[in-house]
């Protein structure tokens, strides 16, 4: 990966943790576990969500309804909103030395987009700029556990959440099927390379938590961070 | 009795369509486009504010249509999507470079998606009021790496035609004071802190901008236009340069 001018001229002393993985897989509520533990512990953390620039929603949700997205502006505008979250927070707390929690990183763009058709060089190239995480979890998980936990309570799925714009099936429900295994594929494809620790997403909330906790002690020793805090 | 028009005799020449051809692109292109066949072309002007570039699509449109060709009037921040967002957004935030320069990447996919393909396809000459080259420029003075921007644009349709009017930051500056009496605030590059000074801001800004295109010139096989000249004169190049290249395709 190219170095950017930024990231040659300024030392990070901080700490990159993402959760990846399909919706219902529980990554939410296990990194925002962490979150609480290490606040609990003094630690200066920051917890940044995939799609939650009000910048970008603001600038955007008026286009959004005039019209329908193609694949290449629903990815560039993901893009965008990435870019405005790390221009103005992840890399700087980074550099400030905080620990920065990623709920969804580059790696979810990866998977929807390249299911999406855009080119999976191309997506690569756009957010070749981005930091590669001290540490990725994703969420193991099978797909029929994932989608009951994502539709109980909720009676609709967005258009494009359910990927309607793919054409993939009329019913919507169908749709969202298809296009969740899709990106688990492409997530699949990407664990070894990309070095992701799974986790079952099977097992229990503090079971997995506690496997989490356990992978970020031993990944992230650093004397900055008074870890033997952590052990209690 | 119809005979005397402005251009002398009435004339309807033989009116030729132009060739097809396939669309090309700088990088991965848009693979899940489908049909790859153009039958008309894409024609763009860049150069800085005040160069005269609106003035020359004005003129060319004119000719062109009466020369017999379908025209589309494109160009950046004007699509649906988030052509007006652009504006408000820079107006109401402190945005970062790159921020903003996947913006306007989304503008420009948003047009070639929606506007400029299916003119294309249809047979419709292009004309583009800037393109991908101002954004790259812009960007790499702000100290984004040539290799990403080159990268993102890698989905633009390679234009047949780029003219790049050449304008002398210093006559450039004539010409900005006599449409508005200010300089704008990013066409000086007042956000890169060069000077106090906001003409001198304008004037370095300006010549960096110059240096990128003069750079991109080869790469992307851009034409500079020498835009110091008159009106008419440009026109003519410029509108020389167009019907060869349309009666030679």
């Amino acid at each position: 990966m190219k170095y950017s001018l930024s990231q040659a001229k300024f030392e990070v002393k901080g700490k990159l943790v993402v959760v990846e993985g399909i919706d219902g897989s529980g990554k939410s509520t296990q990194i925002r576990l962490l979150e609480k533990w290490l606040r609990f512990e003094g630690l200066p953390v920051f917890l940044t969500e995939w799609n939650s620039s009000e910048m970008v929603k603001e600038i955007t949700s008026k286009g959004k309804k005039k019209g329908k997205l193609t694949p290449t502006t629903f990815s560039l505008l993901h893009a965008t909103d990435f870019a405005d979250r790390y221009e103005r927070n992840i890399f700087p707390l980074l550099r400030a030395g905080y620990i920065v929690l990623a709920d969804r990183y580059v790696y979810t763009a990866y998977a929807r987009d390249i299911v999406r058709g855009c080119s999976s060089k191309w997506i690569q190239q756009v957010y070749d700029y981005a930091r590669k995480p001290d540490l990725t979890f994703y969420f193991r998980v099978p797909i029929d556990i994932a989608i009951d936990r994502i539709l109980t309570g909720r009676p609709k799925l967005k258009y494009y959440e359910a990927g309607m714009d793919m054409n993939l099936s009329n019913d919507q429900y169908e749709s969202y099927r298809i296009f969740q295994s899709r990106i688990i594929d492409q997530y699949e494809s990407m664990t070894e390379n990309e070095g992701f620790v799974i986790i079952d997403g099977t097992f229990g909330i503090e079971e997995q938590q506690q496997i989490v906790r356990n992978h970020f002690k031993s990944t992230i020793r650093r004397n900055q961070f008074q870890l033997k805090e952590l052990g209690k | 009795m119809l005979q005397n028009t402005k251009h002398g005799i009435l004339n309807s020449t033989n009116l030729k369509s132009i060739g097809h051809k396939q669309l090309a692109y700088y990088g991965e292109g848009i693979s899940y486009l489908g049909d790859k066949e153009m039958k008309g072309r894409l024609i763009v002007i860049e150069g800085p504010d005040s160069s005269g570039r609106s003035t020359q699509i004005t003129m060319i449109t004119s000719k062109l249509e009466a020369d017999g060709h379908a025209v589309l009037n494109t160009g950046l921040r004007r699509s649906e999507l988030i052509g007006a967002g652009i504006l408000e957004a820079k107006r109401n935030f402190v945005l970062g470079k790159r921020t903003l320069s996947l913006f306007y990447a989304a503008d420009v996919a948003d047009q070639l998606e929606n506007k400029i393909v299916p003119a294309l396809r249809s047979g419709y000459v292009v004309l583009a009021d800037r393109y991908i080259f101002t954004l790259m420029a812009r960007d790499a003075v702000r100290g984004i790496n040539r290799r990403w921007s080159h990268n993102l644009f890698g989905f633009a349709i390679r234009p047949d035609l780029v003219f790049y009017l050449d304008v002398h930051p210093s006559e450039l500056m004539h010409r900005v004071f006599q449409k508005n009496l200010s300089l704008d605030y990013y066409e000086s590059g007042a956000d890169l802190g060069l000077s106090e000074d906001m003409l001198d801001s304008f004037l370095r800004y300006q010549g960096m901008i110059a240096k990128e295109f003069l750079r991109m010139q080869k790469q992307y096989g851009l034409i500079p236009i020498n835009g110091n000249r008159s009106i008419p004169e440009i026109n003519k190049d410029l509108q020389i340069r167009i019907d060869n290249f349309l009666s030679s395709v």
